[in-house]
């Protein structure tokens, strides 16, 4: 079936879809954005966080068929231009990147855990991150890195 | 495979009908799970995401109706003061993720005998609306609505549309066992809805049995304990100790990977004591008297 959406600010139609497939193959496999990632399949890991009508999802659970007319903006959306999002400096500043799998999924999430809440505390960063699973970092330094995007959007208010 | 996208209602009633086979989508949490995992080959989808109407909840002759498509993440912040136990249920449910598209009718249609849901509907005493071309509307009272594992009361021509409970006449509370606290299936959970109106006690219990299901015996001990306090004054020891063992006779665990069916027992018996407790407490607080 042919599935029409945004993505990323631009419409898309995307022919041949298979009618189970997943978002996260029709991004990754027909799309060409592999920024989302494919891990468990099953919303356990959050790797694949994307926003559907600007709330955080698991690609992998919606089917693709259920984002005709709809808007959908991936990791390779919030950079502006040539700038990163200050999400994704504070993420590289603050080396909350090992392996780099997890990365996107945790960036996503967090643009929207500080876009609805500015100065979240620890208690309500670990609650938003409860879903995107790090199997290096021992999660430390992504949770400074939160901090330090939280305090750079307020120091560009 | 087909994919079905209904615009309105009556339409997907109307592709129900016409196609009994499809499995209806809304979230996609449990059905996306078992077709990426090759465990399930739908012959045909029915997304009711394009029914918007689901996705709301409104207030009918002083009950309140949930949409079927109403996601925990709005449940949580717009119904915690009218349904306390099914709020602090799907709080528990999954990530933020999986609450920004699961729903109370998705809890519903899949009827684990795990589902966060079950045990507030059952302790609210709530009813399921489901509908179908052929039979019209059915109100299914919760208590009739879980067959077996995995099984409901819904026909293969209906959809699930909404869920109707009381706003609730007094304390309600949920507890769950899972290995940490968040993203966890429930090893096995406990909902206490007190009614002082009425003089009556709800209880649900999940995970525990091949279907979410009450104890009926605990309720009317309870209530009977209740009414010889005229339900004030300090909840004596014995008679939440006896509630809780009371809860634990009443359920069929297995062991599983999850856990043992000795363990599910007791802690459903120290569940049902605490939940109980606090909503006491809530009780006597609300009606100007200190614990």
């Amino acid at each position: 079936m042919k599935v029409t959406f945004t993505v990323n600010g631009s419409q898309e139609s995307v022919d041949d879809v298979w009618e189970g497939e997943s978002l996260l193959f029709t991004l990754r496999e027909r799309m060409g954005l592999p920024g989302s990632k494919n891990a468990c399949e099953q919303g356990e890991c959050g790797s694949c966080t994307v926003y559907l009508d600007g709330s955080p999802v698991c690609a992998c659970l919606v089917a693709a068929g259920q984002v005709q007319g709809r808007e959908v903006r991936t990791v390779e959306g919030l950079a502006d231009g040539g700038r990163l999002d200050p999400v994704q400096e504070a993420f590289l500043e603050c080396g909350a990147v090992q392996c780099g799998f997890c990365t996107p999924g945790l960036i996503v999430q967090t643009h929207d855990l500080l876009a609805r809440t500015p100065e979240p505390s620890d208690a309500e960063i670990r609650e938003a991150l409860a879903g995107n699973l790090c199997r290096c970092t021992g999660y430390e330094k992504i949770l400074d890195a939160v901090r330090l995007a939280a305090s750079r959007k307020a120091d560009a208010r | 495979m087909d994919f079905l996208r209904p615009p309105s209602w009556h339409e997907a009633l109307a592709l129900k009908a016409a196609r009994p086979d499809a499995v209806p989508i809304q979230g996609g949490t449990d059905v996306m799970v078992e077709i990426n995992f090759d465990v399930r080959r739908p012959s045909a989808l029915l997304d009711l995401n394009p029914v918007t109407e689901l996705a709301g909840w409104e207030t009918v002759d002083g009950r309140l109706r949930i949409g079927a498509g109403l996601p925990y993440g709005r449940l949580i912040a717009e119904l915690g003061d009218r349904a306390p136990g099914l709020a602090q249920a799907a709080r528990t449910v999954g990530s933020p993720q999986i609450r920004n598209r699961g729903t109370v009718g998705g809890n519903l249609g899949a009827a684990s005998p795990a589902g966060d849901c079950h045990p507030p509907l059952l302790a609210a005493g709530a009813e399921v609306e489901v509908e179908s071309v052929a039979g019209g509307v059915r109100m299914i009272p919760i208590d009739a609505f879980y067959l077996g594992v995995k099984r409901n009361a819904v026909r293969d021509d209906e959809l699930i549309r909404a869920v109707w409970l009381d706003p609730a006449p007094g304390p309600q509370h949920f507890s769950k066992i899972g290995t940490r606290n968040a993203m966890v299936i429930a090893v096995c959970s406990f909902a206490v809805a007190l009614h002082p109106g009425e003089r009556r006690v709800g209880t649900g219990i999940g995970s525990a049995a091949p279907t979410p299901l009450r104890a009926p015996e605990a309720e009317a001990f309870l209530a009977d304990g209740l009414d010889g306090l005229d339900w004030s004054g300090p909840l004596p020891e014995g008679l939440a100790e006896r509630f809780g063992e009371l809860v634990g006779e009443a359920v069929s665990p297995i062991d599983d990977v999850r856990g043992t069916a000795g363990y599910r027992r007791h802690a459903l018996a120290v569940m049902a004591r605490r939940t109980l407790t606090w909503a006491w407490n809530d009780h006597l607080a609300a009606t100007g008297m200190v614990s």
